[in-house]
């Protein structure tokens, strides 16, 4: 009963990012949904893992799991974390729905020496091929929302990532692409390569 | 004119189920009022088996008019425990694995020295003369009895409500003698609605003629209609619209039409005053004042330089802060300020604001999510904490 319940395989967006963070870690992830990440970061890598997400359902199925998880938003509840409280803080598929993505980027490099963030890339080819064609706001494959109802209200490129984390003086430690196919590639930073090919990018990144 | 003496008879006549311990002797309580208090009397119920290293003590904390019969029925009206839904063989707080300690707290009225207790310099009841206290008295009080019962370290303080207060003031004040605090519908502070209400409900009792300035236990008689009000106005505050809607909606008590009158037409009137009525068999008044000044007291980042934070600095505790949606004498907002202070000290936290329309007093009632995710979070702290429970 007090064994932690078997870790299914990680979504490979999550295995990427679970593979940038060392052992023994003080990991945070912001819209940790029902815990797959954190559960397995405890169990495989014995990280301290603690986790902010904001539907009931998920906070209840992680609490469930025995982890450490309020019911809070990146816009609002991250704030009084002091700074590099965290050794990791992970922002996975969730800053395009924040308010204001560039303050929740600044206090993610605040609160936690690292930060890992991960989004849908709108520059991918099919996403511009789809708008060309169509004529019509593209939704990202597994969206199920129109464009007025959509919660990712700042949606972005890589390239307009990466700005941001120039403008905010962030270092970018590393950068991976991932496609349908579960293909990952290296983001060389200003390629216009990984913002074509690119489904979902993930970066490592830190304060300078 | 005896009936306090009759209502209250098993704990005149000694036949209060449970224990009680005399503690404070050598000793006494030093109240935040300054006044000293010792030796007193901690009345208190077990459920559930000690294990030999002493490692699986939970301490349940009751609310304003709880006692320590979470899961007993109760020695007065008769009725099942308070908490039953959550203690027990195999529920939330299992009595298999856990040892479960529940004490009534200091002024109470269960066997607890409160202002109904001889004052053994004058051998009649305290009264008015009862020092004021305060939860930090409370729970110095407990922390006493854990010291008797030999525990170094409780597994978990869980409490709703007044309960929470408690929890909070564990955690703050004892940090290195609890796993885990579970601070249930509560608030670090009392707001100035809180202690709005409260005022009302203190009025009620004083004045009723039959209060007699405290002293009515000696006069032989009892404040009940004043009790009563002030437990009715207080009702309704547990509550929420939506369930006082659900439950009453405008029907009306036993007649057909209304009476253009003062009786109880509306079937909610006939509620609140069977709420109160029922309350003044099994509480006293005095109590009532005292218990209620404590809550109105409470205000953890007082003693901080009014930062909360500083009161959980460099905690080890396992938190589990919860709160209810509809809940609006402790509203979501209070659980959530605590969570954001103990985010500011990195502490160990999870905090679930569970979606009901229950009002306050869904802590006591069957919410699946709430009991769910608490079981969680239990089996959680015993891996954390790395014992064999």
């Amino acid at each position: 009963m007090n064994a932690l319940p078997t870790i299914e395989p990680l979504r490979p967006d999550l295995q990427l990012i679970g593979d940038m963070i060392e052992p023994n870690s003080r990991v945070l992830d912001v819209g940790c949904g029902d815990g797959a990440l954190l559960a397995y970061l405890a169990q495989e890598k014995s990280v301290d893992a603690r986790g902010v997400e904001l539907s009931h359902e998920g906070v209840n199925s992680c609490v469930t799991l025995g982890l450490s998880v309020i019911q809070g938003d990146a816009d609002t509840d991250l704030a009084d974390y002091p700074s590099g409280a965290f050794d990791y803080v992970v922002l996975g598929q969730t800053l395009q729905a924040t308010r204001s993505p560039k303050d929740v980027l600044e206090t993610l490099v605040r609160i936690g020496r690292h930060a890992v963030v991960s989004f849908v890339n709108f520059g991918h080819w099919r996403t511009r091929l789809s708008l060309m064609l169509n004529g019509r706001v593209p939704v990202p494959a597994g969206n199920q929302h129109g464009w007025h109802d959509n919660p990712d209200i700042h949606l972005c490129t890589v390239l307009d990532f990466v700005d941001l984390c120039e403008e905010l003086g962030l270092k970018i430690d590393k950068g991976l692409s991932l496609d349908r196919h579960n293909q990952v590639r290296q983001i060389k930073t200003g390629s216009h390569m990984a913002n074509l090919r690119g489904e979902q990018a993930i970066f490592l990144l830190h304060r300078e | 004119m005896t009936d306090s003496i009759v209502t209250l008879n098993p704990i005149a006549n000694g036949e209060l189920p449970g224990h009680q311990t005399q503690l404070g002797g050598d000793t006494p309580l030093c109240l935040d009022s300054g006044a000293i208090l010792g030796p007193y009397t901690i009345a208190y119920q077990t459920y559930g088996t000690l294990n030999a290293d002493k490692s699986n003590a939970i301490l349940v904390c009751h609310a304003l008019t709880g006692d320590q019969f979470p899961a007993d029925i109760h020695p007065i009206t008769g009725k099942g425990g308070w908490w039953e839904l959550m203690i027990g063989p195999g529920k939330v707080i299992d009595t298999d694995r856990f040892f479960v300690i529940c004490t009534n707290v200091l002024g109470g009225c269960m066997g607890t020295t409160g202002p109904s207790s001889i004052d053994p310099k004058t051998g009649k009841p305290y009264g008015l003369d009862f020092p004021v206290i305060t939860i930090g008295d409370m729970v110095r009080a407990q922390a006493m009895l854990i010291d008797h019962l030999g525990i170094e370290k409780l597994f978990c303080v869980i409490g709703g409500s007044m309960g929470a207060m408690q929890v909070l003031e564990w955690a703050s004040k004892y940090g290195d003698r609890l796993y885990a605090a579970v601070p249930i519908a509560g608030a670090p502070r009392h707001s100035a609605q809180n202690i709005a209400f409260h005022e009302v409900g203190r009025q009620a009792i004083m004045a009723d003629p039959d209060w007699c300035q405290g002293n009515y236990i000696p006069e032989g008689k009892r404040p009940r209609r004043g009790l009563a009000v002030a437990r009715m106005e207080a009702h309704i505050t547990y509550l929420s619209e939506p369930a006082l809607h659900r439950k009453f909606g405008r029907r009306l008590q036993g007649r057909d039409e209304v009476t253009y009158g003062f009786d109880a037409d509306f079937e909610v009137e006939s509620y609140l005053r069977h709420q109160g009525s029922t309350f003044v068999e099994r509480f006293d008044a005095n109590s009532y004042l005292y218990i209620t000044r404590a809550m109105d007291y409470f205000d953890m980042a007082a003693e901080h330089d009014d930062i909360l934070a500083h009161a959980f600095r460099d905690t080890k505790v396992r938190f589990c802060v919860v709160s209810f949606s509809s809940d609006w004498l402790y509203p979501t907002v209070e659980s959530r300020t605590v969570v954001h202070a103990l985010n500011a000290v990195a502490a160990n936290v999870s905090f679930l604001e569970v979606q009901t329309d229950k009002g306050h007093d869904a802590f006591l009632l069957d919410e699946p999510v709430f009991h769910e995710t608490l079981s969680g979070f239990i089996d959680g702290t015993i891996r954390h904490s790395g014992l064999s429970l």
